[in-house]
């Protein structure tokens, strides 16, 4: 009887559990969405969206250039650690002897563990100098990138890999079977085949990308300015609320609790696209 | 025998329970300690934290408790009274109301820039332009011909706020300006960047920035003190009516000659 009893109870303490994160993620969401909508009514939703000046001391509430700067920070860092990501998944997986891999893999894992301030610190006194020499203040959208890059890599290349591996033997085995190359088989089967957990790859190193704060404060400049050049300096989203909530009087405070808003949508946004487009691109390979 | 486990299970659970509910009694007793809460500036918040731990330290009856906020919520809080002191790094302003100011400290802001320009010095006229964005070449003001980088602090610190104040006479800083979060991390990015220019409390200032001389005064401790560095601003204790009890000896305590050997500790100006 006992038996049973402890059976019933850990499937009701596992539903506790799996109810209180959704009972956080509800409390987080109504308590920004409480905190956030006064700053729209008195701002109005079209001039904080799209307004290009941001001077709480003088009741200036507009983000378009913090926007505009998380999405910017965000593709660019995309467009480097995707395919650099990936390409080191499939040496992971496919390529690198067993020995190599056992040094690499474990060097890439232990990338998540470093702390986002040391990833912030290593990029103001490494990457930003140099970006300098290149042109502008160094501390700018490129810098930004380049370490979110590198904070993101992790995620994509452990996930890829395992998605990689996870293709049933018989796939591979059938190609070289057929005659393809290595490469051939890597490209045209292995890779389409593992097309979903890389999807979950980008979306989850894409999430990380966007929610970065503190490496982004200490290497963006933090300028309220619409970015136009990589070479420019800019602020995102998640600065925009960690810079000024220590300060921010109760108006100020309802606007940083809108830029919070603002983001959650953009994050919802941003990964129902990615899954789409890139669940069409498998379609219109297998069709093809 | 698993019934003798259940049960010994509910005594356990039921003895830590009335254990944590003691310890938190005991936490809360003692209940004769007198409270004193200082809210504001952000700027004293270190300088009143050491104090109030010193003093904390004689008097183990008092219990300071020290909450940042801002130069303008302390002025609000301790007006209303959710505040016994509040603290404020800038003049008081004729909108605010009047409250007793106890002068604890003075702060220098210096007009730092990278080791290697050879600009050593700027008028207060200058340093605005440069900030207000119609000045943007070292060479405008006798130095090489390269880009000013400005590097400022963001809205709302009490830094930015007496700077405004003090240097920037209504205009707004240029929104192409780089902006940190700290006085820490203002004086690194001024550290790496050659041509840049920066503000920050003279409490931070060290060798791997130089500071401006300003209108022709150097940015050093002693010409704060003797008041011919024109960008200084006063950190206030303010209470709305003179200071009672162990408010008055907390009080006391900070502008006393050892009250004020801490806020030189820290780099601060003595007020006395």
């Amino acid at each position: 009887m006992s038996r049973y009893f402890i059976d019933r109870a850990s499937k009701n303490i596992v539903f506790v559990c799996a109810f209180a994160s959704i009972l956080v993620l509800i409390a987080i969401f109504v308590f920004v969405l409480k905190e956030g909508l006064p700053a729209f009514q008195r701002v109005g939703i079209i001039d904080f969206l799209f307004g290009t000046e941001w001077r709480p001391g003088i009741g200036e509430f507009g983000i378009l250039p913090m926007i505009i700067g998380s999405l910017y920070v965000t593709f660019g860092a995309m467009l480097l650690a995707v395919p650099l990501g990936i390409g080191c998944a499939i040496l992971l997986a496919e390529v690198a002897p067993f020995k190599a891999r056992q040094i690499i893999r474990p060097a890439v894992e232990l990338l998540v563990g470093i702390p986002s301030v040391v990833y912030g610190l290593v990029g103001m006194l490494l990457i930003v100098p140099v970006i300098r020499e290149i042109g502008g203040a160094g501390f700018s959208i490129l810098a930004a990138s380049i370490v979110l890059a590198a904070m993101m890599l992790p995620t994509i290349i452990s996930i890829s890999e395992d998605a990689i591996r996870a293709v049933p033997r018989g796939y591979k085995e059938g190609a070289l079977a057929m005659g393809a190359t290595h490469w051939q088989t890597i490209w045209h089967v292995l890779l389409p085949a593992a097309r979903s957990g890389i999807t979950a790859a980008v979306v989850l190193g894409m999430g990380r990308a966007i929610g970065e704060t503190m490496a982004m404060i200490m290497v963006i400049g933090n300028s309220v300015k619409i970015p136009v050049s990589p070479l420019d300096s800019g602020r995102t989203l998640t600065g925009n609320i960690a810079m000024e909530i220590t300060y921010a009087d109760p108006e100020h405070m309802n606007a940083l609790f809108a830029t919070g808003i603002v983001l959650f949508f953009l994050i919802v946004i941003l990964n129902g696209t990615a899954i789409i487009a890139l669940k069409r691109g498998g379609r219109a390979y297998n069709a093809g | 025998m698993l019934n003798k486990t259940s049960k010994a299970r509910v005594a356990v659970t039921v003895s830590g329970i009335i254990l944590l509910a003691g310890l938190f009694l005991i936490g809360c007793g003692g209940g004769t300690a007198h409270t004193i809460t200082e809210a504001g500036s952000t700027t004293v918040q270190p300088l009143a934290e050491k104090l109030a731990n010193a003093f904390m330290e004689d008097h183990t009856d008092v219990k300071i408790i020290i909450q940042g906020g801002g130069s303008s919520t302390g002025v609000r809080s301790c007006n209303d009274g959710t505040a016994d002191i509040g603290a404020a790094s800038r003049e008081l302003k004729s909108s605010e109301p009047a409250l007793i100011t106890h002068l604890l400290a003075l702060d220098g802001i210096a007009i730092a820039t990278h080791p290697s320009n050879s600009v050593d010095g700027l008028t207060t006229e200058q340093v605005k332009d440069v900030y207000a964005g119609t000045i943007t070449n070292w060479s405008e003001v006798g130095g090489d011909d390269e880009d000013i980088v400005i590097i400022a602090r963001e809205e709302g610190s009490g830094t930015r706020d007496a700077f405004e104040e003090l240097v920037m006479d209504e205009e707004l800083i240029t929104s192409g300006a780089i902006l940190q979060p700290s006085n820490g991390a203002l004086r690194t990015s001024v550290a790496i960047t050659p041509y840049s220019i920066g503000f920050l409390s003279f409490g931070y200032v060290d060798d791997s920035a130089k500071s401006l001389s300003i209108d022709g005064v150097a940015g050093t401790v002693e010409n704060v003190k003797s008041g011919a560095y024109p960008i200084v601003r006063p950190l206030y204790f303010l209470t709305r009516e003179e200071p009672t009890g162990q408010v008055k000896d907390f009080i006391d305590f900070c502008l006393s000659a050892e009250g004020q050997i801490i806020v030189e500790e820290e780099g601060y100006i003595s007020a006395q």
